[in-house]
């Protein structure tokens, strides 16, 4: 039992009401099958994934629904057997209240799964099919952030992995998915922890957990003793402080090492990854099962029935509400997430997705509408309790004047959103949206100079392609001139050679021509008068078309030029 | 003799520096107008030529010769503010003569039933952004079109439409928070035409 491990610390951070208790009365809870499905296809950082089924398609169980396109991408499979109703436009779970293509599942209730393809024996496999098969079941980070797993699980070849850290910290107030998931499938999760380092062959694993779970603490200590076979993991137990769960800040308390500003912890030699996702590439690997459902914490004071729940992706939260006894005279405000970094929701037709650990049905009394904001007071709380070592306080100056340069500078792109300094601001002044907004104003402006970039090469592209074919047209213009002054010349030359070898000029010889046949007509015209009075009209005519004939002939061979 | 000493230093020391100097400007020659190149990032690359130069590199190299900075109505006030940081320059007022600044990005998109194919657009686009060939239908690649409008003039039957981009979940973002006196409705400011009233 190794909880004697040296911790470090990180700056900052601050000391919430945990509220954690409401929803640990209860064991995990199953749900009944809802009446649909609904299936974003992006649940996940990266591309959309592309669906690879229709309407009207009847699926199985664990069936492949959507496939990966690209590399960050994540694919997602049926939670249920049934009937895809439709792919259509529907209100996704995202901050924005946008909405986005969804595939729509009726569930048969027959639950029949498709043929499951376990590994056996993960020891005995090699880690990069282990990795092909965590991405062929869909499974991204589930503690909020929903990055691809097996990117993760992908370091480039020189890098070198010496520690693999699991975040059980479940630091924000409420959340309590982590530590029921611990205390029921502590060695589902622990196996995944052995896959994980199979795969890393990292030195060591650290899984880290607040020490406000010590029934999770308990249940883990208590599978890990139970391995027979020799292994490298130690519990780490870390004082209960927001945000200790901050991957950065949790390398930070546990390893003293500061990850650079804008590098992933691969660069520390360190990968982090959370409980449930762990938990989830233990069903993948050693059950063969995708990702299709979560456990999710239903709280907040006006839910008769709080608890975690174990969802099928896809269920509307409403149905999930009513399960949990929602008292809707009581709600105030719904929230997905925790209190502190979640968001709210305008509507509870969304469905449960891949990253949902919570959904906090909140009492005007526990999140009361958020007064208006003072003055900054330059008290600099919000220095002291930043995780990032930031300066709030610049920070905010710089966002209300759009000095984006200057917000730069000052490593905005390091926040984490963690909302501590609005947290302690005396002045409740909404500093993480302030920082948000301009994060976004950051991003449209690479955005905007990376197209102008682009637009500026496919112009001067398109210029040089427009004076080259100039170009290659002057040269065919110059290239026909010059073959046909080229044939003037022959013909010249030639006419030349005629005149030499004693010939009448060819010209002079046309103009005889011209003479003889008009002499000729002449004599015709003469013969015809004598005749006129002894022949008709007709037999006139018929010489003066065979004249025309004899004219035009000698001009035939001319030269038009 | 030690003034002599000098009059010989001198020279000698100023021919051996020429000759370095003159060594440096034939092999370190500098390519091209590096301000031109300056400028031009920062011009907004729609290529729209409402600042009446075909193009914002003829733009950019007429802002080095001595033009005004105040001619690019996609770029706007920050671009003429970056200009004017860059040059050195005074910040001018968007010249109205060449356009306004618009609020929202637009870019074109044909409304496909109703062209007919004339390539007329295909020509105009800056960018190459348009596909299409004689008699077939054209359509814009969104994502290469600067929005200039210089295809929507020579269009015969009108059916080019400048619309505004879609947000996506990809491309939203947050809003800066509204400050407290918006909020606070007893602290709203009557304006003063009210106030006269």
């Amino acid at each position: 039992m190794s909880i004697s491990r040296k911790l470090y610390s990180f700056p900052g951070g601050i000391h919430l009401p945990e509220n954690k208790l409401q929803s640990l009365g209860l064991p995990i809870q199953s749900v009944p099958l809802p009446d649909k499905l609904i299936l974003p296809l992006q649940q996940h950082i990266g591309a959309v994934a592309k669906a690879i089924v229709k309407a009207g398609d009847l699926v199985k169980k664990g069936q492949c629904l959507a496939q990966p396109q690209g590399f960050v991408s994540a694919s997602f499979h049926a939670p249920t057997s049934g009937t895809i109703v439709e792919i259509a436009e529907h209100e996704i779970p995202h901050v924005s209240g946008l909405s986005g293509l969804c595939i729509v599942l009726q569930p048969d209730g027959e639950e029949s799964w498709c043929e499951l393809q376990p590994i056996a024996d993960f020891n005995a496999a090699a880690p990069a099919e282990l990795v092909e098969k965590i991405r062929q079941s869909g499974i991204t980070g589930m503690g909020g952030a929903g990055f691809p797993t097996s990117v993760k699980l992908s370091p480039p070849a020189n890098a070198k992995i010496e520690t693999l850290i699991i975040n059980a910290v479940e630091c924000e107030p409420y959340i309590t998915a982590d530590d029921m998931l611990m205390r029921e499938q502590a060695a589902g999760v622990i196996e995944g922890v052995l896959i994980l380092t199979h795969i890393l062959k990292n030195r060591e694993a650290i899984i880290a957990i607040e020490d406000n779970k010590p029934n999770a603490i308990t249940a883990m200590q208590h599978a890990l003793t139970g391995l027979s076979e020799p292994h490298c993991i130690e519990i780490a137990i870390i004082p209960t402080r927001y945000p200790s769960g901050g991957e950065k800040q949790l390398i930070q308390n546990l390893t003293g090492k500061e990850v650079p500003s804008g590098k992933p912890p691969l660069h520390v030699g360190i990968v982090v990854q959370n409980t449930a996702t762990t938990y989830a590439i233990h069903r993948a690997i050693s059950h063969g099962e995708p990702l299709i459902s979560r456990i999710v914490t239903l709280t907040g004071e006006a839910l008769n029935k709080p608890g975690n729940y174990e969802a099928l992706l896809g269920t509307p939260i409403e149905h999930l509400l009513q399960l949990a006894e929602i008292d809707n005279k009581k709600l105030s405000r719904l929230i997905m997430g925790g209190p502190m970094m979640g968001f709210a929701l305008d509507s509870t037709e969304l469905p449960i997705v891949k990253t949902t650990n919570c959904l906090l049905a909140a009492n005007s009394a526990e999140y009361p509408e958020p007064t208006p904001a003072n003055a900054c007071i330059r008290c600099g709380a919000c220095a002291e309790v930043c995780p990032a070592s930031l300066l709030p306080q610049q920070l905010f100056w710089f966002s209300m004047g759009g000095e984006l340069d200057k917000a730069e500078q000052y490593n905005l792109a390091d926040c984490i959103e963690c909302g501590a300094c609005s947290y302690v601001c005396p002045s409740r002044i909404p500093l993480v949206q302030y920082y948000r907004a301009t994060k976004g104003e950051l991003a449209q402006r690479s955005a905007d100079l990376k197209q102008s970039d682009h637009a500026r090469d496919r112009f001067e592209f398109r210029e040089s392609r427009l004076a080259r074919e100039k170009a290659e047209k002057d040269a065919k213009r110059k290239a026909r001139a010059a073959a046909s002054a080229k044939a003037q010349a022959a013909k010249k030359a030639a006419a030349a050679l005629a005149e030499k070898e004693g010939g009448a000029p060819a010209t002079g010889g046309e103009t005889d021509m011209v003479a003889a046949a008009l002499a000729r007509v002449e004599a015709k015209k003469a013969e015809a008068k004598k005749t006129e009075q002894k022949q008709d009209v007709e037999s006139t005519t018929e010489q003066k078309e065979a004249v025309t004939e004899s004219v035009e002939a000698p001009s035939k061979p001319q030269d038009p030029s | 003799m030690t003034i002599l000493l000098a009059i010989f230093a001198l020279p000698l020391l100023a021919l051996i520096f020429g000759g370095i100097l003159g060594f440096a400007s034939i092999k370190f020659k500098v390519e091209g107008d590096p301000i031109v190149d300056q400028i031009n990032a920062l011009l907004p690359q729609t290529q729209c030529g409402q600042c009446s130069h075909p193009g914002c590199r003829p733009y950019a190299e007429a802002i080095a010769a001595g033009e005004d900075i105040n001619k690019c109505p996609p770029g706007g006030e920050a671009t003429i503010e970056e200009l004017a940081n860059l040059l050195g320059r005074d910040i001018l007022p968007l010249d109205a003569e060449h356009g306004e600044e618009k609020e929202v990005k637009l870019i074109a998109y044909i409304r496909e039933p109703e062209c007919i194919g004339c390539t007329k657009c295909i020509q105009a686009c800056p960018v190459d952004a348009i596909l299409g060939a004689a008699k077939q239908m054209h359509t814009v690649i969104v994502d290469e079109c600067t929005g200039c409008d210089l295809c929507v003039e020579p269009c015969p039957v009108d059916c080019i439409d400048m619309l505004p981009i879609e947000t996506t979940v990809q491309t939203w973002s947050w809003e800066r928070p509204k400050p407290a006196v918006e909020l606070i409705a007893s602290e709203h400011q009557p304006l003063r035409a009210e106030a006269v009233s």
